[in-house]
């Protein structure tokens, strides 16, 4: 106890306070585009919707420069272990927003090769309704991230992978891609 | 754009009926070209007769697909197709064959080595329906994933699928401080 102790709480509070206000509003997104929907999250990027008045203008193709990962479009099933990785290799605190129906729940496309909803596999904090959503609730979604960003929320921090849990060396992160799709088996394959 | 001839269907006619005599299963007139169906072992020397024939000249291939007729309303000879769509520059028709492939053998000679185009094609069929292309240089699955079991477009496979969404780690909420530090 003392002035010191205090004074320490006081600051450490405060400074959480302030990096959580800087990430707030500095989200940068992972744009993962693979259908409709990207095209109005192109839109939602340009001038008249202006993401970059959210701080959200730069958009980091790489996943380790970036905060938010933007699940927009339908997911095939081989597409997954690619969205995985891609989600594993950003560095924490970091937000999904799942846009649209086809990332929400599959949509329309109830079939075999359909991913129905990618929070079945990654953590998602805010969910866009629409074929495909307009730009406005994009920008809606985005504030709620920001929201919860202000508060030093994320839903990746209740979650972890199965496999990265039950042993590292074997999670996606130290798989080399070609380990995702093992050596074919099953019927003939006529050679 | 191919020039479509009406005289060239005649001779077409009539060239492959010549070859192919009795074995030739129907023969349909459709708009602007002919559809023969033969047996899976007589659609490859069709196929090498109308390419390789002086006055036929089929030398370019449009698509080659697979069908499934399980379920279907008309008897079939047999369960599969395959579909090969070909085009005759000099003639200015195109020729369809459709070759049978029993179910219980799918089994059909490849023609990947005399129409090089038709290598990923039939990588397709083979992983949609399931049919195997004797011959063919590389016959693995072109679309799914190389682990995923069974061939979704026959006709008896699920249409929701058989739980292949279910093989990935799943995120599972873990309670607060159980969480792995790094």
């Amino acid at each position: 106890m003392g002035l010191s102790d205090t004074l320490n709480d006081l600051i450490t509070t405060r400074l959480s306070f302030a990096i959580n206000w800087a990430r707030s509003n500095s989200v940068w997104p992972m744009p993962f585009g693979t259908a409709c929907c990207g095209i109005e999250m192109m839109a939602a990027f340009m001038p008249k919707y202006d993401a970059s008045r959210f701080g959200s203008e730069v958009l980091k193709f790489s996943p380790r420069q970036s905060d938010l990962l933007i699940v927009s479009g339908r997911i095939a099933l081989k597409m997954m272990p690619v969205l995985q990785r891609i989600w594993e290799q950003m560095p924490e605190p970091k937000w999904c927003i799942s846009m649209g129906a086809c990332a929400s729940s599959g949509g329309v496309f109830d079939t075999y090769a359909l991913i129905q909803g990618v929070d079945q596999f990654i953590p998602v904090d805010a969910y866009m309704p629409g074929c495909p959503p307009r730009p406005e609730a994009f920008v809606d979604a985005l504030m709620a991230v920001q929201a919860k960003a202000r508060k030093g929320l994320a839903k990746s921090n209740d979650f972890v992978s199965t496999d990265m849990a039950a042993d590292p060396a074997q999670s996606s992160l130290s798989r080399s891609p070609d380990a995702y799709y093992p050596s074919p088996s099953g019927p003939p394959r006529g050679r | 754009m191919l020039m479509y001839r009406k005289e060239g269907l005649a001779k077409l006619a009539a060239k492959v009926e010549g070859f192919v005599g009795e074995k030739l299963l129907s023969k349909e007139e459709k708009t602007q070209y002919f559809q023969f169906s033969v047996r899976a072992h007589d659609a490859k020397p069709l196929l090498r007769f109308l390419k390789e024939d002086p006055e036929l000249g089929f030398t370019y291939f449009i698509d080659l697909c697979g069908a499934d007729y399980l379920k279907y309303p008309q008897p079939m000879p047999e369960r599969f197709a395959v579909i090969t769509t070909l085009m005759s520059p000099s003639l200015g028709v195109k020729a369809q064959v459709r070759a049978f492939v029993p179910g219980g053998d799918a089994r059909i000679a490849s023609v990947s080595d005399l129409f090089p185009a038709a290598d990923w094609t039939e990588r397709e069929v083979w992983d949609m329906y399931g049919v195997e292309f004797t011959g063919h240089p590389d016959l693995k699955r072109i679309l799914l994933p190389d682990d995923y079991e069974g061939h979704p477009l026959r006709k008896d496979y699920p249409l929701r699928g058989r739980g292949e969404r279910s093989s990935f780690p799943v995120y599972h909420a873990v309670p607060a401080g159980q969480a792995p530090k790094d």
